[in-house]
């Protein structure tokens, strides 16, 4: 404490420091490994040996933990909490923070325990790397397996494959090749299954000793390649997501007064210009941007992961939840998919029962309607099974009520992840990957396949997600147009009749399932919309107008409800 | 994404193919922080943001004007009086409320306060008992909040280096450890009972390095008492051969005939007079406070009393209800 200020060397200018810092990226890494393999003795060698902790912390654990007398047990620098160090083992995921002359680093040491997966699960998903380690004097075990496909399964870019505890077996490299052949061969046979192949990186440590954790060993000559900082220093970042199509979650609507109305959200890829023409989903309509505005400023462009507020052009009905997305391609409007789920809850996996999904900024009612399989971690294999218990992994079928736009999650990261939640206990007990965007005939289809006889009314709503009706549309062709468009958009299937046509044919077609817009066009700046007896006029300038006729729809029983979350969807 | 996965070769790898970022760290750690005040605004009924006028609460208050601009904060501000803090801190915050705009709410245990409770009666952990945690959690219940934001990062301490940034709290505004909600992505789980609620950390990861070079870099404002001037202290011995500064704000602290003398310094995190230490220092800008940060063997917290009253003490504060 009697420590006084100045840096004494008299190079070092704070400015040049500054300057330099402002240039530094940002890479996030998990650690991974079965239980006791040394995954928190490494970070604490790792953060030690790069002096990134601080006196007091070294002396507050000095002579404590499970290491020998002498030796600091480095586990305890990242173990913080009580239970953590009366067991010897970690719990939860602890982030620690450090920076070299080349990067900042944010490090989750998770815990190796299949009790507590996951708190590894919640660490790595947000990581670019990982660092798996392997107990040389055991080799690979459950736990390694299922952590490395888990961390294939969330796409973790870079896996670096850190054999510890060499000094335990006289670092003898033979011993160190059958490790990394073996893991070479799970991580091919992973990669197999998951689709996300990845180049590892097999590094001889010693983390309790430090040998290649910073700095390169002299105990293991036979190894030239780098320490684990250099690899933690080197391996890309960020990827640019420039060429990909723009996303933008709408996170929320600022009405500040009314003569500014902006969306806020964070760009999940890609990148916007003011000029850019873009969709608004699921309602269809499309605008241009005219600003994008944040406190410092309007921005020439901006790109993932930047938080920004856009400013549109035109009037358009856009709400939390909604997605902006490039014109040119826009995404898919799902009604359902196929996706990997990591099991979290105590409580298994109940199918048809109704879960909250939530997805970007959105959070909306889903069913699992199948389990097309279990992975079964020991052998990788697909076994047929009823339901999933904690820690379990599989692919199901999810059906979704209400349509949301979904990409692949090997495509897009934000938009094709998401999480289920238990209305009930309110706890999450699903991680979620989107692998296919299935429309509502793929995952009705193979149902209705089986069924025998002439296609019924019924199967018919449930594949259309609307029943057959007329809508009568009187009024401005603009808005004709976009309410035929969201409908397309939403899948469903509409057929345009001019209102002087034959009224037999058109109630023909009504009972078919089909929505018969009824249209009488014309250059009035409103538009009148019937179902039966009730009647709604809208204008053109009113930007909530297609949604008030989706509504009319609604309401009328014509469309399934485009529920808020909390109610019941039923057919 | 492209489908670069697993393509990444080893010629990547080389120093050269690390390209300059075009959002630097600071960027990267504003656009998340930024998302999280978003979601928290539109996802609970009532959320209130913690404001302690420290540099992290500062920093934190920025970027909830950032993040909601050219829009007011939807937000109230409240903070925590023990009536143990530096005037100074009380001016500044006033200040800072009235440039900005924002609603400022005031909570203390007025009973607490006027029984006398002191850290030097009292203990420091029951005084903490008494004047934060108590009081906070009165003045939630009494506002019937149900999310609350904290400038607590996850580098200051290792208990917070466990905590969720969506830290869920039961009825007593308790934290349990070792049951926490999985954490995926950036999709956080915002469902709570009645009763229950949330602490929201949107600065998690942060560090102290990371919240002085953005303060230099936006120009933040922040309480002078971070600069080192000539200032009374009470100059103690400490174990080690080391030295306690303790600053002239509150009569009681004085040892019987103790005398002050003048110290330049500062103080590294603001606190209650009585338990926050200053350190000797010649810091008195940004670049210097960080040039001398460089150069600490302590962390921040060292100087604080309430960390090390007991292993594992600021753990046992959290579970209690504590930020
Ligand atoms: N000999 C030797 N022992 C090690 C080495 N690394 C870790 N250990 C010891 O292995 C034990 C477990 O280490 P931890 O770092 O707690 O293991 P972990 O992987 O973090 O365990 P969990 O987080 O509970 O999964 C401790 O007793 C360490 O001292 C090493 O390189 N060599
Ligand atoms: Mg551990």
């Amino acid at each position: 404490m009697s420590e006084t200020t100045a840096v004494q060397e008299s190079t070092f200018s704070i400015q040049d420091f500054l300057a330099e810092e402002s240039q530094k990226d940002l890479l996030r890494f998990s650690t991974a490994g079965s239980v006791d393999d040394g995954k928190s003795t490494l970070i604490g060698r790792l953060l030690y040996d790069t002096q990134s902790v601080y006196e007091d912390q070294v002396k507050s654990i000095e002579g404590k933990g499970t290491t020998q007398p002498g030796q600091i047990d480095f586990a305890l620098l990242t173990d913080g909490l009580r239970a953590e160090r009366e067991q010897g083992i970690t719990i939860d995921v602890a982030y620690r923070y450090f920076a070299t002359d080349k990067r900042k680093l944010i490090i989750a040491d998770t815990p190796g325990h299949e009790q507590y997966t996951r708190n590894m699960a919640t660490g790595a998903s947000t990581a670019d790397a990982t660092v798996v380690l392997i107990d040389a004097s055991k080799g690979v075990l459950i736990q390694s397996r299922r952590h490395a496909f888990i961390a294939s399964l969330l796409r973790v870019r870079h896996v670096l494959v850190a054999v510890n505890k060499m000094d335990l077996i006289g670092y003898d490299e033979a011993k160190f090749r059958a490790i990394e052949s073996d893991f070479r061969a799970l991580l091919s046979q992973i990669a197999a299954d998951t689709g996300s192949p990845v180049t590892p990186h097999f590094i001889p440590v010693s983390a309790l000793l430090g040998d290649n954790i910073v700095h390169r060993s002299s105990a293991m000559s036979w190894y030239d390649g780098p320490s684990l900082l250099e690899l933690l220093e080197s391996v890309p970042a960020a990827i640019n997501s420039d060429k990909e199509p723009f996303r933008f979650p709408v996170q929320r609507v600022l009405r500040p007064d009314s003569t500014f109305r902006g969306f806020a959200g964070q760009i999940a890829s890609g990148i916007v210009r003011p000029g850019d023409t873009i969709v608004a989903l699921p309602s269809g309509r499309s605008a241009q941007v005219a600003r994008i505005v944040t406190y410092d400023g309007d921005l020439a462009e901006a790109q993932a992961p930047l938080s920004v507020t856009l400013v549109l052009k035109t009037e358009v009905d856009i709400s939390r939840g909604d997605l902006i997305a490039s014109a040119e391609d826009a995404g898919t409007i799902a009604r359902g998919c196929k996706a990997h789920l990591v099991w979290m809850d105590q409580q298994p996996l109940q199918l048809h029962r109704r879960y909250l999904l939530k997805h970007t900024s959105q959070t909306v009612p889903a069913y699992v309607t199948a389990l097309d399989y279990r992975t079964e971690i020991g052998t990788l294999e697909h076994k047929r099974a009823h339901t999933l218990e904690i820690n379990g992994i599989g692919v199901v079928s999810i059906q979704l009520p209400r349509p949301i736009v979904l990409d692949k999650y090997s495509e897009n990261r934000a938009t094709g992840a998401f999480i289920l939640i238990d209305p009930a206990t309110n706890s999450t007990v699903a991680a979620g990957m989107v692998r296919e965007v299935v429309g509502r005939d793929s995952l009705v289809g193979t149902s209705s396949a089986a069924a025998s006889g002439p296609v019924t009314g019924e199967e018919r709503r449930r594949r259309w997600g609307h029943s057959g009706g007329e809508l009568h549309l009187t009024g401005s062709v603009e808005l004709i147009d976009s309410v035929e468009r969201a409908l397309f958009a939403m899948g469903a299937v509409t057929v345009r009749v001019p209102a002087l046509a034959d009224a037999v044919r058109i109630s023909q077609l009504a009972a078919a399932g089909l929505l018969a817009l009824v249209v009488a066009p014309s250059n009035e700046e409103f538009l009148k919309a019937r179902v039966g007896e009730a009647e709604i006029i809208v204008e053109t300038e009113d930007a909530t107008a297609v949604t008030a006729v989706l509504e009319l729809l609604e309401e009328n029983g014509l469309l399934a409800a485009h529920n808020e979350e909390g109610s019941e969807y039923s057919i | 994404m492209s489908g670069t996965f697993g393509e990444v070769q080893s010629a990547e790898l080389s120093a050269a193919a690390v390209q300059a970022p075009r959002a630097n760290h600071l960027r990267l750690l504003e656009a998340e922080s930024i998302h999280i005040l978003r979601e928290v605004a539109s996802e609970f009924e009532r959320p209130v943001m913690l404001y302690s006028i420290g540099k992290d609460s500062t920093v934190m208050l920025r970027l909830a004007q950032k993040a909601f601009f050219p829009a007011p904060i939807p937000f109230p501000l409240l903070h925590i009086d023990t009536g143990f803090k530096f005037a100074e801190m009380i001016a500044f915050r006033d200040q800072m409320a009235k440039d900005i705009g924002a609603e400022l709410l005031v909570w203390r245990n007025e009973p607490a306060i006027a029984a006398g409770t002191n850290p030097i009666a009292l203990d420091t952990k029951r005084c903490c008992g008494l004047l934060k945690t108590q009081a906070l959690l009165d003045g939630l219940k009494h506002y019937g909040f149900d999310a609350a934001f904290g400038g607590a990062r996850r580098d200051e301490e290792k208990s917070r280096a466990k905590e969720r940034i969506y830290s869920f709290r039961d009825g007593a505004g308790q934290w349990d450890p070792k049951n926490q909600r999985p954490e995926l992505w950036n999709l956080y789980n915002a469902r709570v009972h009645p009763g229950e609620s949330i602490r929201v950390f949107p600065l998690s990861n942060w560090t102290e390095m990371d919240v002085w070079q953005y303060i230099h870099q936006e120009n933040i404002p922040v309480v002078d008492l971070y600069f080192a001037k000539e200032r009374p202290m009470y100059v103690r011995p400490a174990p080690g051969g080391q030295e306690t500064l303790l600053p002239v704000e509150q009569a009681f602290v004085a040892w019987p005939g103790e005398k002050p003398q003048m110290v330049k310094s500062r103080l590294r995190s603001l606190g209650c007079s009585p338990c926050t230490g200053a350190i000797r220092s010649d810091a008195d800008s940004i670049p210097a406070i960080i040039a001398e940060m460089l150069s600490f063997r302590s962390s921040e917290r060292a100087n604080r009393v309430i960390d090390h009253d007991q292993e594992g003490s600021m753990e046992l504060k959290k579970r209690e209800g504590y930020f």
